[in-house]
């Protein structure tokens, strides 16, 4: 669900059409006489250097958490990465790698990861390993013992304070006796071998080492592990201060596989195929665990009525908003363009600037103006115009408000790009076609056109790529809406990517698994589409060059 | 082949002084742990917390000779910290409000707190009801908030009675050009659940029944039920095609605004907006939000903000002592109260300090017949679905179709 927050459409890189005639005869230059510049050699000491430490700095976290496959994987890639720059040979590869590596992190890695998460119940509920789930669930179930006392705490240690062995000495309230106790039990200790403060913190005993905050705070985790079991239960600590006689009421059995409720007597069975802990009237225990799935979240999507019955419309809308994006940005982009292009225009320079001007903004602050914009009572656009239209409480003021607002955010780019485009357009072209007596029309739909098409096709398509999957422009200014009053969960204006956030994260909790499944259909939609664009691109290229 | 060695040298020499840096910038926390015995506290809070919380965090570093760091964590607070506990990366202690348990609860990343008896005894019980989740604590609170009606007694002298009697006044001024709105009382295109619940409650709606334990019960779902039909059709005829006092083009961006602009006499709006309020040089006055003549009580939604223990963090001991008995003494929730002017969750707190903030006493009283604002997992699914069917019959759809929708919509999303 990555948005860019800027701009209708990335700025995809022209293609790679410039000559490409000069360098090889450079490089065999360099390598017959193997003179290496000064400057060569010290940004390639840098670079690798940089590599170098990056590695490094890598390697320590991964070595900490024992995650050897990527260890290696990091020392592989590192290892390879000096050998391809400190040979001579491999030409090719040294300007392919970074961009490969790059695409394999930035791109590969994603996708697979979400391709992968589609396949599990990752999500609120479901985050951990079975273990973290019985570990949440006991501990959520530790109960102070029912008129049991309060006892204010010291830790202290046999010893010294870094390394001893932990021991709590709790004070009783009623009678003021101390005593000490480790994990085998408590024991009473006279009063002349403790110091006693007012409000019950010991201050020395004899043979312990009393810890301060910052001693005992070292020792955290050894100190909440500590249980002194006692006739009722267990004391525990609560914090530094305090310890309190408590028990776990719910524990993990493994014979059974399953949760007990030494209070109840109740018990939840584990469950693989979903995760979770069930009690036979089918009553869930809140913390689950993540499982694999399998295929049940792409059914989810093909089967749920709730997805399928809307899902046609919301389709059709997406690409009617996709394409009225893209195709009215780029009409009026360049129709601008062409204007500006005349060589009667004048202060040309200055229109350039003010139409750049929406591009320069930023889009996520504009489509909240923009919102507030078409408010039917306070809005601009019907105090402006004496109207009250409910635009954004419409389907159809909806839809073209929304168009409206890409239309504006996005015009300036199509702009740019055709006046880019258009200079590179030689006009010895229109002018022969005039002196054929083509009237101006025609030469700009047989010679300009086409020509400016094979320029920005794949820009239009990437902006295409880009609208269909445009989280924000919908969701910050209709959030999907309006909605029909018999279902909140599909609206005119919702795109796919808006459809399904809502129904993955809206509901209770997120269901990552869930999001990952549709963005994987989604991701399938928008190939199929620019894949069949590029097709025919290069078709038309190939008609036209 | 001289230069390639050379090479190879200066890329290793590089290589080390590069980790070396990191080497570097690693040393003096060691150090400075080392100095505080290893004990260090981590508390994420939003921004405006974090900047409140500060000095109090540093008082109690430097009292117990530990090193206490508070993060400010500016967006999707509670998300960031379920993810990054599970990762291992979270603080020791976290800031929030308090229907967040229920998620944070299911994800194993915060744990109870054990209070004494005494200790809950001096919180507002409201407030320690809403921090109790399945019979356990799992949050200290130390604010509270809810909404009431917020009125310009310039245009309105009296404090309306009824919701009938308020629009009787909007309406009136509105006439003599005095406002252009009867009630700034948000919506949107989208609605909003929270707002308009006092409406909902006074109308005889209810969200989720009780369980046997004092918890709300997400089995028991009120959306839907022949009296959320009812509830709904009162609140249609206060919309659009009614009276005209509730209003899809009120948003939660403009109706603060409108009220201090004097274009609305009435606004339904909680302790954030006084700030405003007074900026404007408004004469106001604060009291509960009126309910339909003859309906029941409007009820609003009591919200509490609560520091948490993390399950996963690092120094659960030092948390523990921390949430469980710092922050439960009330000079430090006076001290929070004067950086963010929310009532205190702490009895003896509020009793301070009520004195000189006469809002604070109003608010309290506003919110004193309110309802916990269900912690429950199940209530994230309410938003949504509920705010919609509030719009679209303030937009003059039909009541009983859209609720029962929202109703089906709400159930299927409920695990």
């Amino acid at each position: 669900m990555s948005t860019s927050p800027s701009g209708p459409g990335p700025a995809p890189q022209a293609p790679g059409r410039e000559p490409v005639g000069s360098r090889p005869e450079k490089r065999r230059a360099a390598r017959d006489h193997a003179t290496t510049t000064m400057t060569g050699l010290a940004a390639k000491v840098v670079l690798l250097g940089l590599v170098a430490g990056i590695a490094i700095w890598a390697a320590f976290p991964l070595v900490e958490a024992e995650k050897w496959v990527g260890l290696a994987l990091l020392a592989a890639t590192t290892a390879g990465l000096f050998y391809l720059y400190l040979t001579r040979r491999h030409v090719p590869a040294k300007y392919l790698v970074p961009g490969t590596l790059f695409l394999v992190a930035f791109q590969v890695f994603p996708v697979l990861y979400t391709a992968s998460t589609a396949f599990t119940n990752f999500g609120d509920g479901h985050r951990g390993s079975k273990q973290d789930a019985i570990v949440a669930i006991q501990t959520a179930s530790v109960k102070q013992v029912p008129g049991s006392a309060e006892y204010a705490l010291t830790v202290a240690t046999k010893g010294d304070p870094a390394t001893g062995p932990l021991v709590f000495l709790v004070t009783d309230p009623a009678t003021g006796t101390v005593s000490v106790g480790d994990a085998d039990g408590l024991r009473r200790l006279g009063p002349d071998e403790v110091t006693v403060a007012p409000g019950g913190k010991v201050t020395a005993a004899d043979g312990f080492t009393v810890l301060n905050f910052g001693q005992a705070s070292a020792r955290s985790q050894e100190i909440t592990e500590l249980v002194v079991p006692t006739a009722g239960g267990a004391l525990r600590s609560s914090g530094l201060s305090r310890a309190y006689e408590g028990t776990a009421v719910r524990a993990y059995d493994a014979g059974c596989d399953c949760i007990r409720d030494s209070e109840t007597g109740r018990t939840w069975a584990a469950d693989e195929s979903t995760g979770s802990f069930v009690a036979a009237d089918g009553e869930r225990l809140a913390q689950g665990w993540k499982v694999g799935v399998g295929l049940r979240n792409f059914t989810r999507v093909l089967t749920d009525e709730n997805i399928s019955g809307p899902f046609l419309g919301t389709l059709i809308w997406n690409f009617a908003f996709a394409i009225g994006s893209t195709g009215g940005t780029f009409i009026l982009g360049t129709l601008v363009a062409l204007a500006l292009h005349s060589p009667r225009m004048r202060g040309t320079n200055l229109y350039r600037v003010l139409l750049i001007l929406p591009y320069a903004m930023p889009s996520f602050a504009m489509l909240l103006i923009w919102r507030d914009m078409f408010n039917t009572d306070f809005g601009l656009i019907n105090n402006l115009f004496g109207l009250s239209v409910n635009w954004f409480g419409q389907e159809w003021s909806a839809r073209a408000a929304v168009l409206l607002v890409q239309l504006w955010l996005g015009y300036p780019y199509m702009f740019l790009v055709a006046t880019g485009a258009l200079q590179a357009i030689p006009r010895e072209l229109t002018e022969a076609s005039s002196v054929d007596g083509a009237s101006p029309w025609q030469s700009f739909r047989s010679v300009t056109m086409p020509l400016l098409l094979i320029a920005l096709s794949p820009l239009l398509i990437s902006s295409f790529a880009y609208n269909f999957n445009n989280f924000n422009a919908i969701y910050l200014t209709t959030e999907g809406g309006p909605f029909p009053a018999d279902n909140p969960t599909n609206g005119a204006t919702d795109l796919l990517i808006t459809y399904t956030y809502r129904l993955a994260f809206g509901g209770q909790g997120a269901e990552f698994g869930f999001a990952a499944a549709i963005s994987l259909f989604i991701f399938t939609i928008v190939a199929v589409v620019s894949a069949v664009s590029f097709r025919r691109t290069r078709k038309q290229e190939e008609v036209y060059a | 082949m001289r230069i390639r060695t050379a090479g190879v040298v200066a890329v290793f020499a590089l290589a080390l002084a590069a980790s070396g840096c990191g080497g570097d910038s690693d040393e003096p926390a060691t150090k400075e742990s080392a100095k505080a015995a290893g004990g260090k506290l981590v508390i994420w809070a939003d921004d405006k917390r974090t900047a409140a919380l500060k000095p109090f965090a540093e008082k109690f570093g430097q009292e117990n000779g530990v090193t206490v760091e508070v993060q400010a964590v500016s967006k999707d607070l509670q998300t960031n910290f379920v993810t990054a506990s599970q990762q291992g990366s979270g603080p020791d202690v976290v800031v929030g409000a308090h229907d967040w348990i229920g998620n944070m609860v299911q994800n194993g990343a915060i744990d109870p707190v054990q209070l004494t008896a005494d200790q809950k005894g001096a919180f507002n019980e409201t407030a320690v009801k809403a921090v109790t989740f399945n019979g356990q604590l799992y949050g200290v609170p130390y604010a509270m908030e809810n909404l009431a009606l917020i009125r310009n007694t310039a245009l309105a002298p009296e404090a309306p009675k009824t919701i009938e009697d308020l629009v009787a006044t909007g309406k009136k001024l509105k006439a003599e050009k005095k406002a252009s709105e009867i009630l700034c009382l948000q919506s949107g295109q989208n609605g909003d659940a929270y707002h308009i619940y006092p409406l909902y409650t006074s109308a005889g709606g209810y969200l989720f029944g009780t369980a046997a334990n004092g918890d709300y019960d997400p089995t028991d779902l009120g959306v839907g039920k022949p009296e959320s039909i009812e509830a709904f059709k009162k609140i249609g005829a206060l919309g659009e095609k009614g009276e005209g006092a509730l209003k899809r083009s009120i948003t939660p961006e403009n109706s603060i605004a409108t009220f201090t602009g004097k274009k609305c006499a009435f606004l339904v709006s909680g302790p954030w907006a006084v700030a405003d309020v007074k900026k404007a040089n408004i004469a106001y006055d604060i009291t509960p939000v009126p309910g339909f003549a003859g309906g029941k009580e409007a009820q609003p939604f009591v919200g509490v903000q609560a520091f948490y223990v993390a399950s996963k963090g690092k120094n659960k001991a030092l948390a523990q002592e921390f949430v469980a008995n710092y922050v439960t003494r009330p000079d430090l929730a006076v001290a929070l109260y004067q950086a963010e002017p929310r009532p205190p969750a702490l009895t003896a707190a509020l009793d301070q300090v009520k004195g000189s903030d006469p809002d604070l006493a109003k608010f309290t009283e506003a919110g004193e017949n309110g309802q916990v604002l269900p912690a429950i997992p199940a209530m994230a699914a309410i938003w949504d679905p509920f705010g919609k069917a509030e719009a679209a019959v303030i937009g003059g759809a039909d009541p009983a179709k859209t609720i029962t929708a929202a109703g089906k919509t709400i159930a299927g999303q409920i695990k």
